[in-house]
């Protein structure tokens, strides 16, 4: 799959390896923003309030 | 796994089997991703929302010192009762109204936790509060300095791991707490770790719902163990003394208040 992708991206060597590089950076700015936020809603790891009322 | 491959090259491999094998290595590559992400999202956990925790609540301090800055000089001491608290002469503690959900109430300093811990105390226990700014105000519980139960929470681990250290506190060690009135001196007593709907803890008088209180409490809440949740470990402390704010802060801190309200 990422092989595909990686075949499929314009341009030389070079510009496919930055390019590549800024889908990572992209992800996982995704992933901190969005992803991680939504997960630790389901997580109760941290949880450290008494009571569900407050939660 | 090349010479299967060539062979299966120059034996031209019907196209189904091209298909599966494209297939699961997608399917592999998913797996290996969705570990990678498992292991990107315990590191976020772990260390980027204290980062982030740390640097909002340093921004929350700051802008409360701004506003004490605007405040403290124009307001004038409150009117003092009578009543001689516990060895100052400061009278009753005033007893601010509590601010609306997210307002800042003050500032948490315990010198126990470290030299550099100062912590914003804001109101409401949502996930939005104790998940960036700070510790939480139980809305339910009273405000600092009055008879009952001042309440908050604060995370044991990740997003600023607030009350990290709530373990290590000892009998006698002072929790002191600035607002925008002066500073309320809270001696520390004991810790109790209890079942997470043990609500009881946040009575006016802890653990005897129905009991008219007669003290001052500070309880603090916070997730045992370190690393799970499954309990909670409660710090009940109890008011010493309390000073307004025109009689400066408490000698004991005033590097901490003056490192913490000279950053506005």
């Amino acid at each position: 799959m990422y092989g595909w992708i990686f075949r499929h991206l314009p341009g030389p060597l070079w510009l496919r390896i930055v390019t590549s590089l800024v889908l990572v950076a992209a992800a996982l700015v995704l992933m901190v923003q969005f992803l991680f936020p939504w997960m630790s809603e389901y997580t109760q790891f941290t949880d450290s309030t008494i009571g569900s009322a407050s939660q | 796994m090349v010479l299967q491959e060539k062979a299966g090259r120059t034996a031209a491999a019907p196209a189904g089997v091209v298909i599966l094998r494209g297939a699961v290595q997608v399917v592999g590559e998913l797996l290996i991703t969705a570990g990678i992400i498992l292991l990107l999202f315990v590191a976020w956990q772990l260390w980027w929302t204290n980062v982030e925790s740390d640097a909002r609540q340093s921004e929350v301090i700051k802008e409360f010192a701004q506003d004490l800055g605007g405040a403290a000089p124009a307001a004038p001491a409150a009117p003092e009762g009578s009543a001689p608290s516990a060895g100052e002469d400061f009278g009753e503690p005033v007893v601010s109204a509590a601010p609306g959900h997210a307002g800042t109430i003050g500032i948490m300093y315990i010198p126990r936790f470290g030299a550099n811990y100062t912590r914003p105390i804001v109101e409401g226990t949502t996930s939005d509060v104790l998940d960036t700014l700070g510790l939480g105000h139980y809305g339910t519980t009273a405000m600092p300095g009055a008879v009952g139960n001042f309440a908050v929470a604060g995370h044991r681990q990740t997003h600023g791991a607030v009350l990290d250290n709530i373990h290590t506190l000892v009998p006698g060690d002072k929790i002191y707490v600035q607002t925008k009135d002066g500073y309320y001196v809270y001696v520390f007593r004991n810790n109790q770790i209890v079942m997470p709907s043990r609500t009881d803890v946040l009575e006016p008088v802890p653990t005897l719902p129905g009991t008219v209180p007669t003290e001052r409490y500070l309880t603090m809440t916070s997730c045992n163990p370190r690393f799970g949740a499954e309990e909670r470990i409660i710090a009940y402390s109890l008011l010493d003394s309390w000073r307004p704010a025109s009689a400066g802060p408490p000698a004991e801190i005033a590097d901490q208040v003056a490192a913490a309200i000279g950053k506005g």
